[in-house]
Parts: structure tokens; C-alpha cells; sequence
């Protein structure tokens, strides 16, 4: 078998060098009118600093970032099932209606009558979403999940503030199993972090939150579905007891998926919860962002929630209210302009071609796709939450291949070379060596019988002893395992030209 | 429903699998009553065909920046986009990947962000980036938050020319935090006025450059002072098309550079998604907020990518993080990575020259309009002017006749006291014509 | 010049009335490579519990807490440019810092060898 070519390129795999090393000063993939030559207004603040950037042709640009792109694993090849991600199928018409002229050449601060359509659509997305969640309310502005977090921490902070307990209650409940952006949410939002410990049974008990109320508390903030994959039987009763201390429930929505037209979480009691729209209504993740984070907001916290929002006057047209300062108790602003309308117009498209029948049919295929993998895998790794139905992930650890000297991780490489991605791993941090595996509702039974088969057959490799063969995976990927010590040891964050690195050294 | 492929009979085999019944059995944790019966109060299922209609029926009562003379800027502005990028984009590895979770999987991603990185670096010179931020105001939260965290200050002052909506999002993060915000009054070129408000209690001075009336300035004495007084200097900016022709903030002594990259590779699409960029100095690189990729070697030795220093973040700091930021804006920071790549050096300096000739150009136009008065002395491709009443007023006037000449202060920051200041901006995508057209409209609605 | 070990994986050795603090060898194997330290800047002062420093592998943080309360007299410069000597000898170059112990008492507390080794195993 052939290991090395002259090229450094393996079949369709092309080796890639950087820009920085392929292209110069000079090249260019533009043409653009040549500058008239007239004289400056730059008060003598002309750019001084060398710029170094390299240009490349258009052929060679396309080349460049094709050949990168076949070097990435993406929901378009193959099943994807990160647990708490929900990477589902997007659909191409939400890319399609995004950048219709009428949306996409559409600047955030024209005058209001020229953007009567985009205001409409944003009503109709908020529409759909307070309809869906049961909520009276919703902020659209926030960017991403922690960035609806926080505005849902920021109203109850304000709701706080407006009966005069701001002062007083200052300590946020957050369950040992929530995801990292909750602790780091309330911590930004200027409250101290109370933890719960998790139970056997990865689930949050009313016995443990009502231990820990008191007149200091300001909210608790739990994950429904939680992230052990599991619907919070006690939801409402914590609901109760939190509202009875004086606090306010914050529920975090990424596991929205697989409840969406089966239960609306204002009826359980919830103030506010965040939409992650890439996650339950399909926008793309495009390898790290960006999200959308819309923010569902009770009666209670209704009143605080941040500029702008839209205001729909007598004669049917709308206008926006932009200024916190004129809006009474508004909290404030999350971010310039609107939030994020190019995602809006992609989750607004998912959900009308779904419709309120579709969008349930979603909630039940992903939950039952979670549940059949579950029946499949079970006799061949440990559950940790035994015969129970999950919701739309199922939750392993590695209790079966630990003692065989095989790690959550190796098994997580060894799917690479099968040719998948790897279920997320190491989370939620309460179960050890956690495999948390969310399939959607977009994979259909033979690509989740062939991923069980994989996993199914792993097993028996673990069982059987080839502990190398694990350690050394992958193989066949374009990379092979990576040296994350020495790339936090020795931090090399960007391209610098050959020399200058010496020369800064030396500068110190 | 075309996006879900089970069928009834795959599900009945499932559901046997199982061992259970009926799909309902598997909410059995859902609360008595919560489950609901029926399908919620909205539209059934629609094809593609209906979807589209409607929601382009809906795009069609908008007006498009394209269809009028337009020189509307302030935080968003309109350039040409390659037609490579966008196709690009689209390309299924990047579009539907996810966060480079998978280093041996996801080295696309990761030597884009690299690339990204060495790009943002190079162009606001400044020696590290990290790998995008929601948006430029939110990028400027982040600043004053890691200035604070830096200099364990708690005061932080903003001069009267950054973004209001710059100032009003920092304003929310930062007091959330307990954090003090100054905002000095807003004025048209006087970023140099922080300095006045230095003192043994200030964390950060916020300026910006070029500012939201387009006026430019030499940052250098400003981040003398504040270093002087043991504070940092955050430079913002809204345009970063205007680094391929002015002084970038990090050769003027800025410590943490943030600000907005929509204006490469990203279109309006009306305030988001956009791109976040932020740049510091090495020795603060421990407080940074955000991902950041950086260099490794596989097993084999080859070289490679990784998300790195990730002991910053919430994933593992949790409530000790640098920030609650869970994502970076992936798409539209790849975009800017591609334009950038396609305009290289040679393209920015001609496409930043262009602009500032159309501003001038634009600039002197309205100059000579009897009434107008332009405000801003030295711009890149953005100027403040004064009109006789309210600007607001004559900007709506404008849009009647087909023109949107730009926004009014008033509509940004309600109390500055400038209801009759409007902020126009010019681009390599505005006409002589376009001028033209504004001049003339603009002469009609002050008389 | 006896060693004490804290619950925290945390070790004490006093000579004088300075006391030199590291990990224990246990706590850095747990840890796995050490790729950064941050340590208190001569001068600060810690009660006895508080959170004085960070170490961190290249998934993991952890805190470190003052074993003893006392003012710091110098932190270990060489982990900045080697972390890794916090793998290489937890209990010997790879110590994080000298402090001035406040009151040596406190040590009296803490854990020795034997049962130090004790608590591990139960682990």
C-alpha cells in the first residue's frame, strides 16, 4: 500500500499550503476601477504599518478554499450526531430566501418605510416562536444561545431590580450537569454561581433545589431536556417552588428539538428560554457559527426586554422602538441594530415548510431516533440511566471499555476512520467518559442502523482486546491525532513572515 | 414532509424495537396536561413553492439598498462581494459543519481560521487575533469587560465618536458586571477628550477610529495618556475597509483593536449576521474572550490546526471563563477570509482608495448645496453634515424621492443634541449618478 | 523539614517560617501535560483556602489553594517558559510559589506522607 506520494496530495485529498505562502502582495482576485489619483483627506493619517497581505486570482482563490473544504466532515457526508448540537439537515431553500434581494441588500438603519417587509417578518417569526413555547414574549436581538442566556438573566437581573430585591438576590442555581455557558452566563450577568449536585439518575430533584432556596436566590437556571438527554419529570414542581421563593425559572432551550410541538414550555412554568434557531429550526452551524438566540420571555419579564422591538401601529404598518432610555423599563441593548436577520428568514422558511404538524412530526422522529439507537446500542456499552426512554440523545459512558483499557476519546478517533463523526464526548461532565449521541430526526432507520452496526462492532474490538488498534486510531483521516499540548504550550496563533519572529524576540 | 425521511412503516418496526407502542410512551417524563394533544395554532406544511412565495412577496415590500441612491453607513456598509464568495460558502463542508470539535476532521475550518487570524493581525497590526466575535458592538463589550479584567480597574470612559449602539451594548455588559461607564457627549471629532477623564479608577478609554461621523484621528497621544495612567486603550471601529488606506489603531499604541468586518465578504442583511473582529497584544492573550485556533503537528509529525488555549472559556473555566461566548461567527468570518484573499493587498489599498475618492467626491458635492454644511474635516469614506432642521425629517423626505442619504444621529443616540446631523457614507458602489441624484434631491427638501 | 499535603493535592514545606507550595505528583498525573501556570505576584496574601493559583492542561483547569495562609514571597519563574517541569518534579523544580506563613500552626492540620498516600489510594 502505497504511505507516501511526491506530492504530498493522497487520491482526492490535496495537500494545502496557506495563503500566506502561496500568494503575494501583488496578486489579486478583484479588478476594480483604478483610483482617480485625487489628493487625500486623511489629515497625514495615512496607513504607515505594512499590510503584508497576500492575494490570490480567482481560480486560484476557489482552489484554495475547495481543497480546504474537502478536508472537513459535514451533515451534507454522513450522520453527525453530537449530542447537544442537533446537527440536522438544512435545507437549501432557507439559503435561498436569506439572500433575496429584498432581505439581504437591506441595511439595519433605513428609514422604517422602506423595511415594512422585514419588519413583518421578524412579527412573524416571533409569532411562531412565542406560539410554539407558550410564551407571551420574545427579544430576537441576542446573536447566539449565550447570547440569549444572558438576555434572559439580564431581565430577571431587571425584574429583580424593579421590585427592589437587586441587592438581595444575588446566588443562581445551576444544576452540576448544565452546559458551560450557564455558569459563565450568570457570572456575566453579575451573580455568584450555586451548584447542584448531580444524582445517579441525571435528572434535577425538587429535594435538592428546595435545600438550596433562600431569599438570596435570584433564578435557577436548568436545561429541559437536560443534557443527559433526559425531560425534567419535576419541571413544574421546581417551577413552583422557585416562584414561591421569589425567583424566576431560566429554562436553556438548546434541547428545544425534541419538544417542539409536543410541550410548550409555558406550561411548565418557565420565564425565560433561549432558541438556539441553528439548532431546533435548522440554520446552518457553518463550522462554528454564526447563531441566533432568540429570547421567549414570561408576563413577568416581558417589561425589561431589551431594544429594539417592533411596535405594530393602528393602521398596520410598524415601526421600531430603538432607545432604551424611552422605553421604560427596558434593560438595555444586546447588540447594534436587529439581531440576527439572516437567520431569521432561514428558521422562518423551516418552519413553514414544516407547519405546525410537520414541527411535532420533528420532535417525535427525533426522539424516537434517539431511542432506537438507544434500544440497539444498549447491550453492547453502558447506559448510564438504565431502561429508561431518553428524549432526542442518548447518554453512554465508558464503564464497558474502561476496565478493556479503551477511553471515550479512542472510540470517539476510531469512528473517524469509519467514516463518521464522533458523538460529543466528555459531556455533560456528570457521567464519566460521557458518549452523548443525538441523531435528529433527519437521519433516516438505514443510516442508523449502519452507524449502530459501527458502534456495535467497535464494541466487540474493545471486548476483544485490541487496545492499539483504539489508541492509534485514526488512520485514514487527512490528519492524525494532533498535539493539543504543544499547541497551548508554545501558542502559535497566526502566520508571521520567516524573520520577523526573530526579530520581534530580539525587540523585547 | 420532505425533510424527514422515516415512513410510517419505519417507524412501526422502530417503535418495536423498542418495545413500546407508540411514540407518546417515550414522553413519559413530560408532566400530566403538558403533553399536548393537538398540533399548536399555526399554518399546516407547505411546499416549497408556497414558502418561497411568501416569504418573497414579504422581501418585495422591503426596499433594497440596490434599487436607490444609496450612502447609508453607521455601522453597516455597502461593498461589492465577490460572486466566489458567496458560492463558496454555500459548500456543504462549510456550511453544514460544525464547530472544529474533530481537529482530524475539521482542518478546513481550522486553517481558515488560521488564516483568518494571521489576516486580522496583519491588517489592524496588532499581534493576535481570535477567531470572531458575534459583531462589532458586542466585540467591543468584550474589550471593555477583558480591559476591566486586565487592569483590575472598574471604570471604563468612552469618547462622544464611538457607535451609540457601540456604547449602549457595552453599557449593558459592563454594568451587569458592576462595571462604571462614562459616556462623554457626542462630538464630532474630540476623541481626544477621554483624556480628561483619566484617572487612578479607569480601566479602558474607548476610541474610535474612524467614528461614527467618519472623522479619523491620530491615536497615538490618547494611548500614551492612558498608558501613563495605567489604563488601556481600546480602539474601535465600524469600517475596516478603511485599513487599506489609514493608520491602523495597533500602530498607534491600541491594546485591544474590535470592531465590525461586515464591510468585507458579509452583505447588509439588515444588521446580521456579521463578524466580530478583535485583536490584542500577546501579553494579554490569557484574557482574551472568544476561540482561537493555532498551529500543531499530528502524529505523523505533519503540521496541523487545533482550537487552542480553550481553558479560557466556558466549556471548561464555566463561571471563571473570559466570556459566556460559545461560537465565533464561523460563515460570515469565512466569508471575510475569502474576500480578503481574493482582494489581497493590492485590491484593499485600491478598494479603501475608492471609497475615500467617492467620499471626497460626495463630500464636496454637498459642501457646495447652500445650507448643508459638511462637519467631518479628515474621513476615510463617512461624514457627519449639518442640515437646516431635522435630519431625521429630510432623510425620510430623501427615501420619497429614492434616496437614502444616510442616517440621523438623532435616530442613533435620541440626546446628543445633533437632531440636525446626518451621517452619510460613500462606496465604491455609489455612481456619479448617485451623486447626482442626491445632491439634487437633498437641494429640493431643504428648500 | 517535614512535607504536608492537603486534600487538594496540594504540598507544604517550611523551612523557617517560609513555606515552598506545589502540586503533589498525583494531582499533575491527573492533570495530564501541564501547559500553562499562573501564579499570585510576590506581595499578595491569601488566607488559608483561598484561590492563589491556576494550572492548567491543555482540556482542564484547576485552582490551587493556598494550603496555609501567608504572603507570598516569590512565584517559580521557570514554569512560564516550562510548564512541563510541573509533570517532570511536582515535588521538587516544579514548585508554584514561597510564602510567608502567617501561622505555622495551620500546618498541624494538613495531611503528612503516610497519610497523605492514605487518602490517594482511598481515592
Amino acid at each position: 500500500m502505497i504511505t507516501e506520494t511526491t506530492s504530498g496530495n493522497r487520491g482526492l485529498q490535496q495537500a494545502e499550503p496557506l495563503i500566506f505562502e502561496t500568494g503575494h502582495a501583488t496578486g489579486t482576485g478583484v479588478d476594480l476601477p483604478a483610483p482617480k489619483g485625487a489628493k487625500d483627506r486623511l489629515g497625514g493619517l495615512k496607513r504607515k504599518a505594512a499590510l503584508d497581505l497576500p492575494g490570490l486570482s480567482e481560480p486560484e482563490t476557489m482552489r484554495h478554499f475547495v481543497r480546504l473544504s474537502q478536508k472537513n466532515y459535514a451533515i451534507d457526508l454522513g450522520l453527525f450526531p453530537l449530542g447537544s448540537c442537533t446537527m440536522k439537515h438544512n435545507p437549501r431553500l432557507n439559503e435561498r430566501v436569506a439572500r433575496l434581494e429584498g432581505f439581504a441588500d437591506l441595511h439595519p438603519l433605513q428609514p422604517t418605510s422602506t423595511i415594512q417587509g422585514a419588519l413583518e417578518l421578524m412579527d412573524d417569526l416571533a409569532h411562531w416562536l412565542c406560539t410554539l413555547t407558550g410564551m407571551p414574549a420574545v427579544a430576537l436581538s441576542p446573536k447566539a444561545g449565550a447570547h440569549g442566556e444572558f438576555a434572559g438573566m439580564l431581565a430577571i437581573k431587571a425584574a429583580l431590580e424593579a421590585r427592589g430585591e437587586g441587592e438581595k438576590r444575588k446566588r443562581v442555581l445551576v444544576p452540576s450537569s448544565a452546559h458551560g455557558t450557564n455558569p459563565a452566563t450568570a457570572a456575566a450577568a453579575g451573580f455568584t454561581v450555586d451548584e447542584i449536585p448531580g444524582r445517579a439518575d441525571g435528572r434535577v430533584h425538587l429535594d435538592d433545589v428546595k435545600a438550596k432556596l433562600g431569599s438570596d436566590v435570584a433564578a435557577i437556571m436548568i436545561t429541559n431536556p437536560n443534557t443527559c438527554g433526559l425531560f425534567e419529570p419535576e419541571i413544574r414542581n421546581i417551577a413552583d417552588a422557585i416562584h414561591a421563593a421569589g425567583a424566576y425559572l431560566y429554562c436553556d432551550g438548546a434541547n428545544f428539538n425534541a419538544i417542539v410541538g409536543k410541550v410548550r414550555p409555558g406550561d411548565l412554568g418557565v420565564d425565560a428560554m433561549h432558541i438556539n434557531l441553528h439548532k431546533t429550526f435548522s440554520t446552518p452551524h457553518g463550522g462554528g457559527g454564526p447563531g441566533a438566540g432568540p429570547t421567549v420571555l414570561s408576563e413577568a419579564l416581558a417589561p425589561f426586554a431589551p431594544v429594539p422591538h417592533i411596535v405594530k401601529r393602528a393602521d398596520g404598518s410598524r415601526v421600531l422602538v430603538e432607545h432604551a432610555e424611552d422605553d421604560g423599563e427596558a434593560f438595555g441593548r444586546m447588540c447594534a441594530f436587529h439581531g440576527q436577520m439572516g437567520m431569521f428568514t432561514r428558521a422562518l422558511a423551516y418552519m413553514m415548510s414544516h407547519g405546525s404538524d410537520g414541527l411535532r412530526q420533528v420532535a417525535e422522529d427525533a426522539v424516537l431516533n434517539a431511542n432506537y439507537l438507544r434500544a440497539r446500542l444498549k447491550p453492547h456499552f453502558s447506559a448510564p440511566f438504565g431502561d429508561r426512554p431518553c428524549m432526542h440523545e442518548v447518554l453512554l459512558d465508558d464503564e464497558s471499555i474502561r476496565p478493556k483499557g479503551v477511553e471515550t476519546i479512542d472510540l470517539a478517533k476510531a469512528l473517524l476512520d469509519e467514516g463518521y463523526h464522533p458523538f460529543t464526548t466528555y459531556f455533560p461532565l456528570v457521567v464519566h467518559g460521557a458518549m452523548l449521541i443525538e441523531p435528529t430526526e433527519t437521519e433516516p432507520k438505514r443510516e442508523l442502523d449502519r452507524f449502530a452496526d459501527v458502534m456495535i462492532a467497535l464494541a466487540e474490538r474493545v471486548n476483544a482486546g485490541d487496545v492499539q488498534f483504539f489508541k492509534q486510531s485514526p488512520q485514514l483521516t487527512p490528519m492524525r491525532r494532533l498535539d493539543d499540548t504543544r499547541a497551548a504550550r508554545q501558542p502559535k496563533l497566526r502566520w508571521r513572515r520567516a524573520g520577523d519572529d526573530a526579530a520581534r524576540k530580539a525587540a523585547e | 414532509m420532505r425533510y424527514l425521511p422515516l415512513t410510517e412503516s419505519d417507524r412501526e418496526q422502530m417503535l418495536g424495537v423498542i418495545g413500546t407502542s407508540s411514540v407518546d410512551d417515550l414522553f413519559v417524563d413530560v408532566p400530566k396536561g403538558a403533553l399536548l394533544k393537538d398540533v399548536v395554532d399555526l399554518p399546516k406544511a407547505q411546499g416549497e413553492i408556497e414558502v418561497h412565495r411568501h416569504l418573497q412577496r414579504l422581501s418585495e415590500s422591503n426596499t433594497p439598498a440596490g434599487r436607490t441612491a444609496f450612502f447609508l453607513g453607521a455601522g453597516a456598509y455597502r461593498h461589492h462581494v465577490p460572486a466566489s464568495v458567496d458560492h463558496l460558502i454555500q459548500r456543504s463542508e462549510f456550511l453544514t459543519a460544525y464547530t472544529p470539535y474533530q481537529p482530524e476532521i475539521a482542518q478546513g475550518t481550522l486553517q481558515a481560521l488560521y488564516e483568518f487570524q494571521s489576516q486580522v493581525a496583519q491588517l489592524l497590526d496588532m499581534e493576535v487575533s481570535n477567531a470572531s466575535m458575534y459583531d462589532g458592538s458586542t466585540a467591543c463589550a468584550e474589550a471593555a469587560m477583558m480591559a476591566a479584567r486586565v487592569t483590575k480597574r472598574k471604570k471604563i470612559v468612552f469618547s462622544g465618536g464611538v457607535h451609540p449602539h457601540y456604547v449602549d451594548t457595552a453599557r449593558t455588559a459592563c454594568e451587569a458586571l458592576g462595571l462604571e461607564v462614562v459616556a462623554l457627549p457626542a462630538a464630532v471629532d474630540d476623541e481626544a477628550a477621554v483624556m480628561q477623564n483619566l484617572g487612578a479608577d479607569v480601566a479602558a478609554v474607548v476610541v474610535q477610529s474612524p467614528n461614527v461621523f467618519g472623522a479619523i484621528t491620530d491615536l497615538t497621544g490618547i494611548g500614551d495618556a492612558a498608558h501613563g495612567a495605567g489604563a488601556l486603550m481600546v480602539a474601535a471601529f465600524t469600517e475596516c475597509v478603511s485599513f487599506g488606506l489609514i493608520e491602523p489603531a495597533g500602530a498607534m499604541g491600541a491594546d485591544i483593536v474590535c470592531g465590525e468586518g461586515q464591510s468585507i465578504g458579509n452583505a447588509l442583511n439588515f444588521g446580521g449576521p456579521y463578524v466580530g473582529l478583535f485583536a490584542t497584544k500577546e501579553k494579554y492573550l490569557r484574557q482574551m474572550p472568544g476561540r482561537v485556533a493555532g498551529e500543531t503537528v499530528d502524529a505523523d509529525g505533519k503540521r496541523g490546526f487545533v482550537l487552542t488555549l480553550s481553558t479560557r472559556e466556558q466549556h471548561i473555566r464555566r463561571e471563571k471563563a473570559t466570556s459566556n461566548i460559545c461560537t465565533n461567527s464561523g460563515l460570515c468570518q469565512l466569508a471575510w477570509t475569502i474576500h480578503m484573499t481574493l482582494l489581497g493587498e493590492k485590491g484593499l489599498r485600491q478598494l479603501a482608495m475608492l471609497n475615500h475618492e467617492k467620499a471626497i467626491e460626495l463630500a464636496d458635492a454637498l459642501a457646495s448645496l447652500k445650507g448643508a454644511e459638511v462637519l467631518t474635516k479628515r474621513f476615510f469614506n463617512e461624514i457627519a453634515i449639518r442640515v437646516p432642521g431635522s435630519a431625521q425629517k429630510i432623510v425620510d423626505a430623501l427615501a420619497d424621492k429614492g434616496v437614502i442619504g444616510g442616517v440621523a444621529m438623532s435616530r442613533l443616540n435620541a440626546h446628543a443634541g445633533m437632531d440636525d446631523v446626518l451621517i452619510a457614507c460613500a462606496t465604491e458602489m455609489n455612481t456619479d449618478a448617485d451623486i447626482a441624484s442626491y445632491v439634487d434631491a437633498l437641494k429640493k427638501v431643504i428648500a | 523539614m517535614t512535607t504536608r499535603y492537603t486534600k487538594d493535592h496540594e504540598w507544604v514545606r517550611l523551612e523557617g517560617d517560609v513555606a515552598t507550595v506545589g502540586i503533589t505528583p498525583y494531582a499533575a498525573e491527573q492533570l495530564g501535560d501541564v501547559v500553562y501556570v499562573e501564579l499570585p505576584a510576590a506581595g499578595a496574601s491569601f488566607t488559608q483556602g483561598a484561590d492563589m493559583a491556576v494550572v492548567e492542561s491543555a482540556k482542564a483547569a484547576s485552582d490551587v489553594y493556598a494550603p496555609i495562609s501567608g504572603e507570598i514571597v516569590s512565584a517559580n519563574e521557570a514554569l512560564s517558559g516550562a510548564p512541563d517541569l510541573v509533570n517532570q518534579s511536582a515535588d521538587g523544580e516544579g514548585w508554584f510559589v514561597k510564602l510567608k506563613a502567617a501561622n505555622t500552626g495551620e500546618l498541624d492540620a494538613l495531611m503528612d506522607e503516610a497519610a497523605y498516600a492514605d487518602y490517594v489510594k482511598g481515592l
